[in-house]
């Protein structure tokens, strides 16, 4: 097992009198993909916008981990979030610069080592060559992603021209121009068909196993989760029923209630795994 | 009948036909083109006999040149041969400009900017054309500024006349106190309104769109308001009048140099003509507004100019990739800020004399409207806009018609092109190089 890489410890995020994420703690690794998931209204997205710095959680800590230091993710603010800490996200209803080209957005994403290669504009404009070389190494991570995506003939033409898929995959493309230490996907695979999933999946890991990050995953489809995951974390109503391998999971009684209901008698009579601590 | 006719067409076989109905209908088309375009710029002229101003027409010009256009299109046409007529049909009128535009944008530019050039020594030039010529780059410059932050940064500015004010304000105020020439005066204006960029910025921070709208709307009514009462400094309703003349290198534009100095006239052994300096006001305005277009151009393709279209295009998304919202807007409002402040300060030293009056509201309206008509993001957009908003009010031939026709215009312009007269986007950076058709 590799080292921690972000751990969530008690995060409560309440609305009003609404509780929608219940003292909840748990960890994601390096190199591993942990999926978070649940029924319809768990929670999960809120759980992502805390750890993204879009929400200030109302109890508890997220600790990030990145080359030796420690990052408290709810004391920061969100663009510092993704700039100093490294988690970058992908948003459930995607959200590229769709005006932009798909080389563009890649590049936007890499703002932060360009406007300092810039001198903050002033070196960049009188085109002085350390801002020139900066740029030439932009464009070809970039074009890197590009090529990994298969997308690399369509460079030039506006993100918004893109199939629904490979929306996604530029997204998720772009999150890593960041140079990201945790990849916070939401729904990566929500309406996208069997191939196009399939596609997505062999992305995901490869991310997985090429680069050191970590990666979190809500998800509904549980053939994406069952497939990819190493590590599958269970909200329901905001609380954790669950946490363990895939295997595990499908075959704990909590899961299958929270997501089925009380179970028939004759549907499953004896679980092959033993339940996890509900954390109740 | 007409299931008979479709059945019909294919047999028949009539692509020649067709293509000739099309070839007609572009020539057509090119021609209106240029009937729109020669009406006011040939097929009205302004004579001054002994003081007296007369218009004189030359509509036999204006059919001249309609009937070349539509003859040079159909050649063009026949020429090109068998493209078939299958182009998009939105925006009949410009599109076929704006195409021509977006294929040739950079020859259109020098042809443009050679044109400008060499207005002065063009025979159907007169001192009122250079007039003219000299408001509409003062609004291409004002347009430029606010294209930063409408049209590239997205953020919808009602009060973009107010960091007008501030620079021909700044200008006039540090040249009359403190004695400063136009070129040491200038660049203070520009930092001046940049800081009132700022200090509208940050109030301003978390709204958008609308709300953003009325803020910066209310903004500039507050410059307008400050301008007439802090009578103190601003001369109050009076205005501020003598405000210095840019000279050429020391050289001075006057009949007769102050003590110490010398005239432009008696330095290059001319004639002294007050005209002179209308013709040297003219190149100033056309050097700024170059500057400004190749600063704008430039930031454009910088991270800073990303960032600004990336926020326009969604703001959380810019969030999550790490870039900091607050400095990319404040960063647009100062250098849009900058912007204005120049062309204000150019305002005030060819008006020799300001007041709130120029600085109203229509004002921001006009100059928003370069930028929506022309295209948002456009550079050359706002330079056609600016002429059309510039020009059509001048028709003075229509009367009492005049801003009828003015609003007419301006609302058939925004249902045939909807974007704005040239509102394609060119990327800022190219992966594959420039692709010429």
């Amino acid at each position: 097992m590799s080292t921690p890489l972000l751990e969530v410890q008690h995060l409560t995020m309440r609305f009003g009198g609404l509780t929608a994420v219940d003292d909840l703690s748990f960890t994601a690794r390096e190199r591993e993909i942990t999926a978070l998931i649940g029924p319809n209204g768990a929670g999960k997205t809120t759980v992502f916008n805390c750890l993204t710095g879009f929400y200030r959680p109302s109890a508890g800590t997220m600790i990030l981990h990145r080359g030796g230091r420690k990052y408290q993710l709810e004391r920061m603010e969100g663009h510092r979030v993704a700039r100093i800490a490294g988690v970058a996200r992908t948003f459930q209803n995607i959200r590229l610069f769709v005006g932009m080209t798909l080389l563009e957005n890649l590049i936007v994403a890499q703002h932060d080592e360009l406007m300092r290669a810039s001198m903050f504009s002033v070196a960049g404009l009188f085109g002085f060559s350390p801002y020139r070389r900066a740029e030439k190494a932009a464009v070809q991570k970039a074009r890197y992603w590009l090529d990994r995506l298969e997308l690399t003939a369509s460079a030039d033409l506006p993100a918004g021209g893109l199939s629904y898929g490979d929306r996604r995959r530029l997204e998720i493309a772009r999150a890593m121009c960041t140079g990201p230490t945790l990849l916070c996907l939401d729904e990566p695979a929500a309406g996208l068909n069997p191939r196009e999933s399939d596609r997505l999946n062999e992305l995901l890991l490869s991310i997985r196993d090429q680069h050191r990050i970590g990666l979190l995953l809500i998800e509904h489809d549980m053939k994406v989760v069952m497939g990819i995951s190493d590590h599958v974390v269970v909200l329901d109503y905001g609380k954790k029923i669950a946490d363990g391998k895939p295997v595990e999971i499908q075959h704990d009684p909590a899961v299958i209630r929270a997501y089925l209901g009380e179970p028939e008698p004759s549907f499953e009579t004896e679980p092959s795994a033993s339940p996890r601590d509900e954390d109740r | 009948m007409t299931a008979e006719a479709g059945v019909a067409a294919p047999h028949r076989a009539l692509p020649k036909s067709f293509a000739w109905g099309a070839l007609v209908k572009d020539a057509a088309i090119g021609a209106a083109v240029a009937l729109v375009l020669a009406v006011p710029l040939v097929g009205f002229r302004v004579v001054e006999i002994n003081g007296d101003v007369t218009l004189t027409t030359r509509f036999t010009w204006v059919g001249i040149g309609v009937v070349s256009v539509f003859v040079g299109r159909l050649a063009l046409g026949l020429w090109r041969g068998s493209r078939p007529a299958e182009r998009k049909r939105s925006g009949a009128l410009v599109a076929p400009l704006s195409r021509f535009g977006r294929r040739h944008a950079t020859g259109v530019a020098w042809a443009g900017i050679g044109f400008a050039a060499i207005l002065q020594f063009l025979p159907f030039t007169t001192r009122g054309t250079v007039d003219l010529a000299t408001e509409i780059l003062t609004y291409v410059m004002l347009g430029w500024g606010l294209n930063v932050v409408v049209g590239l940064a997205g953020l919808l500015d009602l009060g973009y006349v107010a960091f007008y004010a501030v620079g021909a304000y700044s200008f006039a105020i540090t040249a009359t106190t403190f004695g400063l020439s136009f070129w040491e005066a200038l660049p203070i204006a520009g930092l001046l309104s940049a800081l009132a960029g700022i200090l509208l910025g940050f109030p301003v921070l978390r709204l958008r769109g609308d709300y953003l709208a009325i803020v910066t709307l209310g903004f500039g009514e507050i410059i307008h308001i400050l301008l007439q009462n802090w009578t103190s400094l601003t001369g109050g309703p009076n205005g501020i009048g003598n405000i210095p003349r840019p000279g050429l290198f020391g050289l001075v534009f006057a009949a007769s140099a102050p003590p110490g100095e010398t005239t432009f006239h008696q330095f290059f052994g001319l004639d002294f003509s007050p005209s002179q300096r209308i013709d040297f006001l003219y190149y100033v305005v056309l050097a700024l507004a170059l500057i400004v277009n190749l600063f704008t151009l430039r930031l454009r393709r910088l991270p800073i100019g990303r960032a600004w279209e990336a926020l326009r295009e969604d703001e959380i998304a810019c969030r999550a990739l790490g870039i900091n919202p607050t400095n990319v807007k404040l960063s647009a409002f100062a250098i849009g800020a900058m912007l204005g402040g120049f062309a204000g300060a150019f305002f005030a030293t060819r008006q020799g004399f300001i007041s709130p009056e120029s600085f109203t509201f229509v004002e921001s309206a006009t100059i928003l409207a370069i930028v929506v008509l022309g295209g948002m993001g456009s550079q050359m957009g706002v330079v056609l806009a600016a002429m059309v908003l510039v020009l059509l009010p001048e028709l003075r031939f229509l009367a009492e018609y005049r801003m009828l026709i003015f609003g007419a215009a301006m609302v058939l312009i925004m249902i045939w092109r909807p974007g704005g007269l040239l509102s394609h986007r060119a990327p800022t950076i190219l992966l594959h190089g420039a692709r010429r058709p």
